[in-house]
């Protein structure tokens, strides 16, 4: 009895490790098990207490279960009739004890850590905020106090909290920013709000986890966490746009002026992009700095000429399901020139030089200090 | 009792169609009113609707294999996950628990028939036609594609013009009516139709479970048929109860949704627990182990879930409070399932284990289902929650709950019953191997998925980049198909052979307990040829082993009426073809066929109101004197 007691703990127990050992070495980009902020580490910090408990019940349960199976098994020629147990009052009281101090053991900090991250947080001074609205399927952020409207990719300034007010256009959308946070929803006609801090700099992953038809699989977002003086940076680009002139490069013009007339414009906001022109076009992606974005289109590959291009020329190839028009026909002679000219236009807006992007891609690698593409 | 007992006095007949008496062949089984019959049409179907998920599952982790495939595009991956869900949940689990259900609960309380012979028919077409509407989808312009739990807008007429949304509507709203009556039958039947002596607590624990669900469906389902009937309105007739511009309020669907949707889970449950602890006494030759508290913790789980529903929406902003209040509820369930846990444990220490395919069954749903509610109580946390909701580690947490809950405990009943429906065995050594290719399978498909939510990996998305460390754990899941469908189709080819030269079961094949095996197999059309009477729990072990739990000797003496054998109808199967094709009235909004159909079913039910009572007394023990 006593040797079939260890064999089955010894499976369970090396089943145990062989699992902890999986998970604990899975720290891939989108990883929950390893954060970067306060909010995340709580919340995981919460499941791996009910992780190393859950293994006392698993390897409890599943050793008695397999030993008294194994033991009382019938024997050949054994007809005999075992007593006819009805029930233990006893036994009944002691194992409603045993879950009911299980759960208390896992209720108490669970109440704990959800009132430390999910009470509403009353902006402070300090504190960035944020309106995110989700729309099939890109995200849009805009700064209020700063005065800044961008999308899917999220500036933050680290060690700084965070305050979004999420709300949808159209339908339910979530914003999961597993490094950093749980998610929350966006719902239509509601707004919700979710917070977080990002403890360093660096590129952290997430996208929508919430059905939405389309083209869902491809709603990813960024958050890029700076350092204070890098936000500056960062944001100083937005405010001190100037009203855009004729180009020097005329490749550059040449896209510039394509912009309006393949109708790019009739959607996507440039700010600054001519004297009399109107942005703040809410329902489509705003293009302002287009080319300090690490990613095309919401997050789904890099930023590159190459993968700009092939965006534009086929969308429906890149991100199926998305409402970008194809605007050239396949026959259409000037597609490539033209495409050129939109690509070399659109990577100018914001940079100083073309390598600035790229640098900072390298700078800050994906996923903070775990794991890099 | 009342089976049998002759009309005091006669009633009024309005004969539009003569009841029909066949016996066999196709028109048999279409006017069918005995509950046996129906149990086989009800588990027929949903292994049937179950073949066709498995096919939808299958595609959805072919295209998951590796990142970037495509395989399906996106819109029909969401409607094969869509449909996945929909008909898991709706055509194959539930409807199997209730062809058990209604196969098993009779004779187990040694009743004749339901209390509402037409009725069950009723209920078994309207859920079978209400199954095919929604599957006539493909055809039609697309499947509904809006996941399982149809989320409001994505269902407002604005972000989703395409029928499949209708089909989603109507399609559930039939079949809700088909489960909504046969759940009020199930009530009647318990109460009042036992056999003498059969108290409520000697029922025998499936009997117990089926009593439960029965009242969680009759409570469940209206919310649920609300909800549906909003969504329909909205679509046939503008009104805006879910239109964001009109202002309308998403949340209020997820509401009544889960305010259904979770007892929805113990309806599914609550069977395979009843199941589970008639084979495991069986199998262990011992009586269950703490009979009262297994079944005040099924009462109990039952009652509280209705008080958990918004643990599903931890991560829509109810704020603190709402979310401290409905983990804690769902805590409290953790304690009486571990009770459950504990008393099976209980009832095999000491007992004579047999390692039958139903046995090992039985024991891999404990291991599998602790598993699944460990996961429940640690998504049960909002903070946890909100980190993997919605991601693999939510899709592997029901998994286990209710492919491992519900999947392998009903695996288990068929082997345990088949000899009694067919009165063959299922041979056992082709069921261990299909044992351990579907457990097994079972556990490479989902197990990963753990590791896979905690990787960050969202559900419903029909492709994913490279390089965020999802790609391992999905090959290996991809490969648990193949194993797991390996060991579905080794089942049917030993459900095939048992019908060529399966051996022959006998009465009482496995040395049962309770009175389903006190009669022959299959048993006959009119199930008991005397009324048994019950001095004990676990009546027909008492019956055979008197010395073992000091049973009473039977002295209650009673009069015999004879057998009331009820008559086949027409009605039942002409209302829910009425219901189904007025369901495409709905759809297409094609008025006059809904008239005309309105009309089909208010002179049918006049018909079946006064059909007159039919059917033929027989006497069975005369007979064979």
């Amino acid at each position: 009895m006593v040797r079939w007691i260890f064999r089955v703990a010894a499976l369970f127990g090396l089943s145990a490790a062989l699992s902890s050992c999986v998970f604990q070495g899975s720290d891939g980009p989108q990883s929950v098990l390893h954060p970067a902020g306060p909010v995340a580490q709580e919340q995981i910090d919460l499941f791996l207490w009910t992780y190393y408990l859950s293994w006392i019940v698993v390897v409890a349960v599943g050793g008695v279960l397999i030993y008294s199976a194994l033991r009382f098994r019938r024997r050949p020629g054994d007809d005999s009739i075992p007593p006819q147990v009805h029930g233990n009052t006893t036994l009944e009281i002691a194992w409603t004890a045993i879950p009911v101090l299980l759960v208390i053991a896992v209720a108490i900090p669970t109440v704990r850590t959800l009132w430390r991250t999910e009470a509403f947080a009353e902006p402070k001074e300090q504190d960035i905020v944020v309106n995110v609205t989700g729309h099939q399927w890109w995200w849009r952020f805009e700064y209020p106090e700063l005065g800044i409207v961008t999308a899917n990719e999220l500036h933050v300034p680290v060690g700084r909290r965070v305050i979004l007010n999420m709300t949808s256009a159209d339908v339910l959308h979530s914003f999961w920013p597993m490094k950093l946070a749980g998610k929350r929803d966006l719902i239509p006609n509601q707004n919700n709000q979710l917070w977080f801090i990002a403890d360093e700099s660096g590129v952290y992953l997430g996208q929508c986890a919430e059905l939405c038809l389309g083209a869902h699989a491809y709603m990813r977002f960024r958050v890029i966490a700076e350092e204070e003086a890098d936000f500056e940076i960062w944001k100083g680009k937005f405010q001190d746009l100037q009203v855009q002139q004729v180009q020097a490069d005329p490749l550059i013009e040449q896209g510039r002026l394509l912009f309006t007339q393949k109708g790019c414009a009739t959607c996507h906001t440039i700010d600054g992009y001519a004297e009399d022109y109107s942005i703040g076009k809410p329902n489509f992606p705003d293009l302002t700095n287009f080319g300090l974005r690490l990613t095309v289109p919401a997050g789904w590959a890099d930023n590159t000429p190459e993968n700009l291009a092939a965006w534009l020329r086929d969308p429906q190839e890149i991100k199926p399901g998305n409402r970008m028009p194809t605007l050239w026909a396949e026959s259409d002679p000037n597609r490539e020139e033209e495409i050129d000219a939109l690509v070399a236009y659109l990577l100018s807006l914001g940079r100083d030089d073309q390598q600035q992007a790229q640098a900072s891609v390298q700078h800050l690698g994906v996923g903070g200090n775990h794991g890099s593409r | 009792m009342a089976v049998g007992r002759q009309p005091a006095r006669p009633v009024s007949e309005v004969k539009l169609l003569a009841r029909p008496t066949w016996t066999r062949g196709l028109l048999s089984w279409l006017t069918t009113v005995d509950h046996k019959r129906l149990g086989i049409l009800y588990i027929l179907a949903s292994f049937f609707f179950m073949g066709l998920a498995s096919i939808e599952a299958f595609l959805i982790r072919l295209q998951l294999t590796r990142p970037g495939l495509s395989i399906v595009s996106p819109d029909v991956y969401n409607q094969l996950f869509t449909m996945h869900g929909v008909t898991m949940v709706f055509l194959a689990i539930m409807p199997l628990g209730i062809g058990f259900a209604n196969y098993f609960m009779p004779l187990m309380i040694g009743a004749r028939d339901l209390a509402f012979p037409r009725l069950n028919a009723f209920g078994f077409w309207v859920y079978f036609l209400g199954a095919i509407l929604l599957y006539t989808s493909f055809f039609f312009g697309g499947a509904p594609d809006v996941g399982w739990f149809a989320y409001s807008p994505l269902t407002s007429l604005s972000n989703n013009p395409g029928t499949g949304t209708d089909y989603y509507m109507v399609g559930l709203f039939i079949g809700g009516i088909g489960t909504l009556v046969t759940g009020m039958n199930f009530i009647v039947t318990i109460i009042n139709m036992r056999a003498p002596g059969m108290t409520l607590m000697r029922m025998p624990v499936f009997v117990w479970m089926i009593l439960v669900t029965a009242f969680l469906i009759v409570f469940a389902f209206p919310p649920l048929t609300i909800a549906l009937f909003q969504v329909i309105m909205d679509r046939s007739f503008g009104t805006l109860f879910y239109e964001p511009a009109g202002g309308g309020m998403a949340i209020l669907w997820q509401h009544l949704f889960w305010i259904f949707g979770h007892p929805e889970v113990y309806i599914i449950v609550l069977p395979a627990f009843g199941a589970i602890s008639e084979i495991i006494p069986t199998f262990s030759r011992k009586p269950l182990f703490g009979y009262p508290i297994v079944i005040l913790s099924g009462i109990f789980i039952g009652f509280m879930g209705f008080a958990v529903w918004t643990h599903h929406m931890f991560t829509t902003g109810l704020g603190p409070v709402v979310n401290t209040a409905f983990a804690l509820t769902t805590f409290v369930i953790g304690v009486p399932t571990g009770l459950k846990v504990f008393n099976w444990m209980a009832t095999i220490w000491g007992g004579r284990v047999q390692f039958t395919t139903a046995m090992l069954f039985a024991i891999s749903f404990l291991v599998t289902f602790t598993i699944g509610g460990i996961t429940g109580i640690m998504l049960a946390m909002p903070p946890f929650d909100a980190l993997v909701q919605d991601s693999y580690f939510v899709v592997a947490h029901f998994h286990y709950a209710m492919g491992g809950g519900a999947l392998l405990s009903f695996l288990a009943a068929t082997y345990y019953w088949f000899p009694k429906m067919t009165g063959k065995m299922l041979s056992e050594t082709l069921g261990k191997w299909v044992f351990w290719l579907v457990a097994g399978g079972f556990y490479l498909i989902f197990f990963p998925q753990h590791f896979n939510g905690l990787a960050g990996m969202p559900r419903r998305i029909q492709t994913y980049p490279e390089g965020l460390g999802f790609e391992f754990w999905n090959v290996i899941s991809t490969i648990g198909t193949f194993v797991m469908a390996v060991g579905i189709l080794l089942l049917l080819y030993s459900v095939i052979l048992a019908f060529a030269r399966g051996e022959p079961a006998g009465n009482d094949p496995w040395d049962g307990r309770t009175l389903e095996w006190s009669i022959s197999s299959p048993p006959p059309y009119y199930n008991f040829d005397e009324m048994p009477v019950v001095n004990d729990r676990d009546a027909f072990w008492a019956q055979k082993y008197p010395e073992s739990v000091h049973a009473k000797p039977v002295e209650e003496e009673f009069e015999e009426h004879g057998i009331h054998i009820p008559g086949q109808s027409w009605y039942p199967v002409i209302m829910a073809g009425a219901l189904f094709i007025g369901g495409y009235a709905l759809i297409y909004n094609n008025w006059w066929l809904g008239i005309l159909m309105f009309a089909v079913i208010v002179i049918g039910s006049y018909g079946w109101a006064f059909e007159g009572i039919g059917g033929h007394h027989i006497h069975p023990e005369e007979k064979e004197a």
